[in-house]
C-alpha cells in the first residue's frame, strides 16, 4: 500500500491568529512589523491588506501610502513555531504521525487514516472545515508524497487530492517552484524559459545536475516518490506504550501499584512474544489537575520479567504525588532490546557475572542509589596506582588485558595519601620509623623501593619510591618518597594497608 | 550390670549425638553432598560437622584498619576457593577501600567482585540484605560497624534460603553484642617470617581466632597465605616476648 500524506498550507498563519484574537481585525487591512535595518518591515499582511498588493516584505511607510488607516501590530518572532506546534499537537486527531514543515506548514502521514472518515475528500474536507471554524484559512492537499503534496498545497488550483501514483501528470502544468529549490535555481529555470515541471521532467539527469546542481534532482525524486523524504514527527511514537485511564481518580500508593502491574502485564506479554526485553521505561502518571508525574527505571539486560520489573518501579512510587489523583497512566518502554530465548536458560544455571537474579539485584541497587554506586573494575595498563584499574562499563565486558600480581600491592588503599613523618637513611634505604596519626611504628622488615614514574602525558608531578614494610607488631604498610632525596622537596606519604 | 550401665551410656551419648544432628539442620546448617572446603584445614575443624559452613553469615572483628586490611585478605584467601572459576561475589560498604588489583595475589579475579558504595550504614544493611537473598553469587561481604541482634537475625533467615555465604566485616564495634551469626573471627597480622632468612617480607601470615562458633570449638590457629593457598604455622617460631605473650 502506497502512503498518503497530507500538506496543510497556512498561508495567513500569523495573521489569523491576531484575527482570532481580536475581532475587530476581521474586517480591516492590518500588517504585522518588525524592525530591520532601522526600518519598519512587513512581516505578516491579512487579506484585505494584500488585496491592495501590500506583501510581505515591504516598508511600512510604503504600505501605509497605499492605505493610510492601515493597522500595524507588532510582530511576535517566536509566535509562528509555537502556533503550529499547537496545531500539530491537535491535528493528532487526524494521524498519530504529524510533522511541522518550517515557517507556515503541516504535514500529515494519513495512511491509512483517511477511510475512517469515509473517502479522502471528506477527511480533507473535514480538516479544512474544522481549521477553517477555528479561524485559520488554510491550503490542503493530499498525494502519495510530501513534495507533491506540498507543491499542490501551495501551487494547485483545482483538484487538491492527488490519486496514488498520479505525482507526474499532478506536477506537469505547475511552476518549478512547487518542488522547493533555491530561490536562485528557480530564477535561472525561469531566465531559460523552463516555467513548468513537465518542461524539466523530461530532461536527461545529467544535465540537469550540470547546469542546477543535485538539489533540484533530489527534490524532484522526492515528488514524484523515487526517494524516500524523512520528517521528524511532532510527537515521537513509542512502539511499546500501554494506557491505562481510571474511572475515579487514583490517590494511594496500593492503587498506582495495580495500575502498574496491570499495565506491566500488557508490556511484558508483549516483548514476551516478540522475543524482546525493555532496558528503559517510563511510568507516567496524568493528574487531575493535569500536571503529569513520572518515574523512570533502566535495567542492566534486556528484561521481561514483569515481577522483576515491578520491583524496580516500587522502588519509586513512592515519589509519586498523586495530589487530587491520577486519571491516567501510561507506561512507555523506551529502549528495547531483542532478547534470546536461550540465553536466558542459561542464565538461570550459571553462577557467574550472567546471572539473571545477579543482574536484577544490580538493577534494584541503581535503581535505589543511582548506577555510580555499583562499580566493578577492570585492569588499566598503568603503573601508577591509581590509575591501574579502570571502572567497567557494563556488566560483560571483557578484560582487555590480564591482571598482573608480580608485585606486591595493598589490600586497602587510601583514596589520597597521607602525609608521614618518617625517619630513613639516605639516599634509598627504607625506612627506620615512621609516625602515622600520632602512632610511632618501628619497621623490622621492608621491600624497596619500587619506583614508579609520573607519566608525564597524563600528569606532571613527581615519581614516587614505594616501599613495602611490615613494623614490629606484624602490621604491613605501603609507604612511598615522592621525589629525590637532592630535591630537598621530598615527602613521605602512606598510601595502603597490607593484609 | 555394669555392661548394661555402659550400654545405656552409649546410648545415651548417641542419643545426645543424634539430637544433635538433628538440632543442626535446624538451626541453619544443611549437610551437602559436595567438598565444602574453603583450604583452611584444621581450622575447619572446629564449625559442626567438620566443614566450613556455606550458606551462612561469618562475622569479623576489627579494631583498627590493619586489622581490617588482615580481615580482607584473609577474607580474600577464602574466597578464591569460593568463587572457583566462575562465581562473584558483592562487596558492599559505605566507601571504596579495597585496591581491586591486589585481589588477584588472592587468586581472585578483581572483575568477578562487584563492589556496590553506598552513602551510610542503613544503606549497607538494606543492599547487604538483599543481595544475600539473591541466589548464585558466592559470596557477599558487607563493611559495617554494629550489628544488632534483629538485623543478624535477618541476615541468617535470607541465607537459609539462598545458601549464599555471608561475611559482615566489623570495623571497630561499639559493643560485641550478641548475633545470630555463626561464628565470629578475628584475624590479626603476624610477623611474616621468611623460610631462608632472605631479607624482605614474605608471605602475609594472620593470627586467626575464632572467637565464637555456633555448636563449634572457639580456637586460635596460625596461617600464612602463601601466594596460593592457607598453610598452618604448626612449628613455634621465635616471636618477639611481647607478641608471644599477646597471642598466647
Amino acid at each position: 500500500m502506497s502512503k498518503r500524506f497530507v500538506m496543510l498550507w497556512f498561508r495567513y498563519l500569523r495573521t489569523d491568529w491576531f484575527t482570532r484574537r481580536q475581532s475587530r481585525l476581521r474586517d480591516i487591512p492590518f500588517v504585522l512589523s518588525s524592525p530591520d535595518h532601522g526600518r519598519m518591515m512587513v512581516t505578516a499582511a491579512n487579506t484585505i491588506a494584500q488585496s491592495h498588493h501590500i506583501n510581505v516584505g515591504m516598508v511600512v511607510a510604503d504600505a501605509r501610502a497605499i492605505i493610510p488607516s492601515l493597522e500595524i501590530l507588532d510582530d511576535r518572532p517566536e509566535l509562528s513555531d509555537k502556533l503550529l506546534k499547537g496545531l500539530a499537537e491537535w491535528c493528532i486527531r487526524y494521524t498519530p504521525f504529524v510533522a511541522i514543515d518550517p515557517a507556515d506548514g503541516l504535514i500529515l502521514d494519513a495512511t491509512g487514516c483517511a477511510h475512517l472518515w469515509g473517502s479522502e475528500k471528506l477527511y480533507l474536507e473535514d480538516i479544512v472545515s474544522r481549521l477553517k471554524s477555528l479561524g485559520y484559512n488554510v491550503r490542503a492537499a493530499m498525494a502519495d508524497t510530501m513534495g507533491t503534496a506540498w507543491a499542490i498545497a501551495h501551487y494547485g488550483k483545482q483538484n487538491f487530492i492527488v490519486e496514488c501514483n498520479q505525482q507526474s501528470t499532478a506536477l506537469l502544468s505547475l511552476p518549478p517552484e512547487c518542488l522547493r529549490l533555491e530561490y536562485e535555481s528557480v530564477g535561472r529555470l525561469h531566465t531559460l524559459g523552463l516555467s513548468k515541471v513537465g518542461n524539466i521532467i523530461g530532461m536527461q539527469r545529467s544535465a540537469l545536475r550540470r547546469r542546477f546542481g543535485g538539489h533540484i534532482l533530489q527534490r524532484l525524486d522526492q515528488a514524484l516518490g523515487n526517494k524516500d523524504e524523512i520528517i521528524q514527527p511532532v510527537q515521537p511514537i513509542e512502539p511499546y506504550q500501554e494506557r491505562l485511564p481510571s474511572l475515579e481518580p487514583i490517590v494511594t500508593a496500593t492503587g498506582i501499584g495495580i495500575a502498574l502491574e496491570k499495565l506491566l502485564e500488557i508490556v511484558c506479554t508483549r516483548l514476551q512474544q516478540e522475543q524482546k526485553g525493555l532496558r528503559v521505561a517510563i511510568f507516567k502518571c496524568y493528574r487531575v489537575d493535569g500536571r503529569m508525574e513520572k518515574i523512570e527505571i533502566g535495567t542492566n539486560r534486556p528484561s521481561y520479567n514483569r515481577h522483576h520489573l515491578f520491583k524496580l518501579f516500587e522502588l519509586k512510587i513512592e515519589t509519586i504525588e498523586p495530589d487530587l489523583g491520577i486519571d491516567l497512566f501510561i507506561l512507555e518502554a523506551q529502549k528495547v532490546e531483542p532478547v534470546s530465548p536461550i540465553q536466558e536458560k542459561l542464565w538461570q544455571t550459571t553462577d557467574g557475572l550472567e546471572n539473571l537474579h545477579l543482574s536484577e539485584l544490580l538493577d534494584r541497587f541503581s535503581g535505589k542509589y543511582g548506577a555510580k554506586s555499583i562499580h566493578r573494575f577492570l585492569p588499566a595498563e598503568h603503573y601508577w596506582p591509581e590509575r591501574s584499574f579502570k571502572q567497567a562499563l557494563s556488566i560483560d565486558e571483557k578484560l582487555s588485558s590480564e591482571w598482573k600480581d608480580d608485585r606486591p600491592r595493598p589490600v586497602q588503599l587510601l583514596p589520597i595519601p597521607e602525609r608521614i613523618e618518617v625517619m630513613a637513611p639516605v639516599p634509598d634505604y627504607p625506612p627506620m620509623n615512621f609516625r602515622y596519626k600520632g602512632k610511632l611504628h618501628k619497621v623490622t622488615k621492608a621491600d624497596g623501593p619500587e619506583r614508579i614514574e609520573q607519566e608525564w602525558w597524563l600528569q606532571k608531578g613527581q615519581h614516587r619510591d614505594y616501599y613495602y614494610v611490615e613494623d614490629e607488631e606484624g602490621k604491613r604498610y605501603w609507604l612511598f618518597r615522592s621525589g629525590h632525596y637532592s630535591d630537598k622537596f621530598y615527602q613521605w606519604f602512606i598510601h595502603g594497608f597490607f593484609a | 550390670m555394669l555392661k548394661t550401665k555402659s550400654r545405656m551410656l552409649l546410648s545415651k551419648a548417641d542419643i545426645i549425638a543424634q539430637l544433635q544432628k538433628s538440632i543442626l539442620p535446624l538451626q541453619g546448617f544443611k549437610y551437602s553432598a559436595q567438598n565444602t572446603s574453603v583450604g583452611l584445614g584444621l581450622i575447619e575443624k572446629a564449625f559442626p560437622n567438620y566443614s566450613f559452613p556455606l550458606g551462612a553469615i561469618h562475622e569479623f572483628i576489627c579494631a583498627d584498619t590493619e586489622s581490617a586490611a588482615a580481615t580482607d585478605g584473609f577474607i580474600a584467601g577464602v574466597l578464591s576457593s569460593l568463587m572457583h572459576k566462575s562465581g562473584v561475589s558483592l562487596w558492599i560498604s559505605s566507601s571504596q577501600k579495597i585496591f581491586a588489583p591486589s585481589l588477584k595475589c588472592f587468586g581472585i579475579q578483581p572483575d568477578k567482585i562487584i563492589f556496590v558504595n553506598v552513602q551510610n550504614q542503613k544503606d549497607v544493611l538494606w543492599c547487604v540484605e538483599e543481595a544475600l537473598k539473591c541466589e548464585g553469587i558466592a559470596a557477599v561481604i558487607g563493611e559495617m560497624n554494629d550489628l544488632n541482634f534483629t538485623v543478624s537475625r535477618r541476615f541468617q533467615l535470607a541465607v537459609e534460603q539462598s545458601r549464599v555465604t555471608g561475611f559482615i566485616i566489623r570495623n571497630n564495634p561499639r559493643q560485641l553484642n550478641t548475633t545470630a551469626s555463626i561464628a565470629r573471627w578475628q584475624i590479626t597480622s603476624l610477623s611474616s617470617i621468611s623460610h631462608d632468612d632472605m631479607p624482605g617480607i614474605s608471605f602475609p601470615r594472620w593470627n586467626v581466632e575464632l572467637l565464637k562458633v555456633r555448636n563449634g570449638k572457639p580456637g586460635s590457629w596460625e596461617i600464612e597465605w602463601s601466594g596460593r593457598k592457607f598453610i598452618h604455622i604448626t612449628h613455634i617460631v621465635p616471636l618477639p616476648r611481647e607478641q608471644q605473650r599477646k597471642t598466647g
